[in-house]
């Protein structure tokens, strides 16, 4: 479905993805998990192609076709989609007009907003900062829902919300598993890399480990500690730490 | 876009319910009008407009909203209304003012108001402008208003459909003692538009609060200036200006948002913002599947709209 072939992406001056290379297969629940400034957000970012991720070196495939030059658009389209880890705010826009226009027009927005614990008085509400956190988290993810995508990357999707929240948002990824849409987890927290089957463990701007999260998952506890590349990854300074990392 | 004025006003609910008052303006013909008690409209036509007399008897809440219609269905007029508006002590009144003019290639429409509201008084008036999409038009509000002590005036002006033509506002409004002032601009020009709001307040009587809020989007080559000022000479007077244009293409936008305090126990504040879209609310859009003009219209029409 989605394959990363030797990507790397340089951001002032320094290279904040180190030739990845990966798999992600249709229908399965991936997570791409790593300490703060692993790289994880910005391989979100390089697949979907934001303004200052596309110039990368390698290539990225989605269904056998390379997606390296279309625009952020042209991958959505193609069923390729992101939920931000802070999601945007909008004045005066109504959570019913953001599910509609997510749609494509199609959408049935109570029934959305019921699938993320929301009751339908939500729908005339502002996309805006009257939202808390937790359910500007929720909107974005009805919003996931309300696209059908083929392939969506969810990042960090637990922070901002409670609890019980988390088990909607977990509701949420078996629906999208269900319905046939890969999903890629970005995430530093074990709770939500359990709700995956495959992980990759990044750090430094590189994948330093891939398998079952059986396997990632003890490591990622364990030993995964942060380590001295944080947040300033270099590639002149690859060699690995004592912890792996 | 085909508007014949007085057909709207047989066919249109509002205007058939006898309990809502209306008055509806062609140029500088009244073709329909409805009063209802407590609520005194009187009108003189002139050669180039109406004057309008609105009094609202002291204590007399109009519980239905009062429809405005003033139109121009030719190409080419001038329309100058002249509006005198005096809200008893006590009394209410809320006015939904519609603007037509849909074949505009040439107009003027000249509104000049002069509005007092008395004391515990209110006054809502919300105006709607429907305008062409050739832009030859010229709109000028001007209002003169004072508010009496424990007197609300909320007024709303929005121009979001067609083109803008000319938008020169100037209001001015003088509060009392634990008055309240709200003014709110919502306009969206295109092409060659020209828009410009100058909204004055004065927070006089001690407790008075203000709003000044404008929201503005311009794109092509259209022009924004807005230049709001309030001043608070009283204590515990509290207000806020707020100023957000959004631009594009080769548009320019200005705001000149002026506070002026004169008591050392009021407060004003102040915030603007005049920049393009915000990159991650356009990205979110598009990573959904919109493209790039449909993600920046959605934004506009959410913060003009909402």
């Amino acid at each position: 479905m989605l394959e990363l072939r030797d990507v790397s992406l340089k951001l002032n001056g320094k290279w904040i993805l180190n030739g990845l290379n990966a798999e992600f297969w249709e229908g399965h629940v991936h997570a791409v998990v790593g300490p703060n400034g692993a790289g994880k957000s910005t391989l979100a970012y390089t697949i979907m192609g934001l303004e200052g991720y596309r110039n990368i070196e390698g290539d990225i495939l989605f269904n056998g076709e390379s997606i390296k030059g279309l625009s952020v658009t042209e991958r959505a389209r193609r069923g390729i989609t992101l939920a931000w880890q802070e999601p945007a705010r909008y004045e005066g826009l109504s959570i019913r007009k953001f599910l509609m226009a997510s749609s494509g027009g199609r959408g049935n927005v109570e029934e959305l907003l019921e699938k993320v614990g929301l009751n339908s008085d939500y729908a005339e509400r502002a996309v805006d900062k009257t939202l808390s956190g937790g359910e500007r988290k929720k909107i974005e993810l009805a919003s996931i829902l309300a696209m059908k995508p083929k392939l969506v990357m969810l990042d960090e999707p637990d922070s901002g919300i409670d609890v019980a929240s988390l088990e909607k948002i977990f509701e949420a990824i078996k629906l999208l598993k269900e319905s046939g849409t890969t999903v890629i987890l970005i995430t530093h927290s074990p709770a939500v890399l359990k709700q995956a089957e495959h992980a990759l463990l990044m750090c430094n701007g590189m994948i330093v480990d891939k398998g079952r999260i059986e396997k990632i998952l003890p490591f990622f506890e364990g030993k995964c500690v942060p380590c001295k590349h944080k947040n300033i990854p270099d590639l002149n300074e690859k060699e690995e730490d004592e912890d792996g990392c | 876009m085909d508007v014949d004025l007085a057909k709207l006003a047989e066919i249109d609910d509002a205007l058939k319910d006898k309990e809502t008052a209306h008055i509806m303006i062609d140029i500088n013909r009244v073709i329909s009008r409805n009063d209802v008690p407590g609520l005194r409209v009187e009108t003189v036509e002139k050669k180039d407009g109406v004057d309008v007399k609105v009094k609202v008897e002291k204590g007399v809440k109009i519980k239905k909203e009062v429809h405005m219609c003033f139109g121009v269905t030719h190409s080419r007029a001038l329309q100058r209304i002249n509006m005198e508006v005096d809200v008893g002590d006590d009394a209410s009144i809320a006015i939904l003012s519609h603007c037509i003019f849909p074949k505009a290639e040439d107009i003027k429409h000249i509104m000049e108001a002069e509005i007092h509201v008395g004391r515990n008084a209110e006054y809502r008036y919300i105006e709607k402008h429907i305008h062409a999409m050739e832009g030859g038009i010229n709109v000028y509000p001007k209002a003169k208003v004072r508010v009496d002590d424990g007197g609300k005036f909320k007024t709303e002006f929005e121009l979001i459909r067609g083109r803008v033509g000319v938008l020169d506002i100037d209001y001015e409004v003088e509060g009392g003692k634990r008055s309240v002032v709200e003014m709110s601009t919502k306009a969206n020009g295109r092409e060659d538009d020209i828009i410009k709001v100058k909204e004055v307040a004065f927070l006089k009587g001690e407790g008075a609060r203000g709003a000044l809020n404008s929201r503005i989007a311009v794109r092509g080559k259209a022009r924004a200036e807005v230049s709001n000022k309030m001043v608070a000479t009283a204590a515990h007077a509290r207000g806020h200006v707020d100023c957000k244009e959004i631009i594009q293409d080769d548009a320019i936008a200005t705001a000149i948002p002026i506070v002026e305090v004169r008591h050392p126990k009021a407060h004003v504040t102040h915030e603007a913002a005049i920049g393009s879209v915000d990159t991650k609310q356009l990205e979110t859009l598009m990573a959904r599947g919109l493209d790039e003009e449909e993600a920046v219209d959605l934004i506009i029409q959410g913060m003009l709209e909402g």
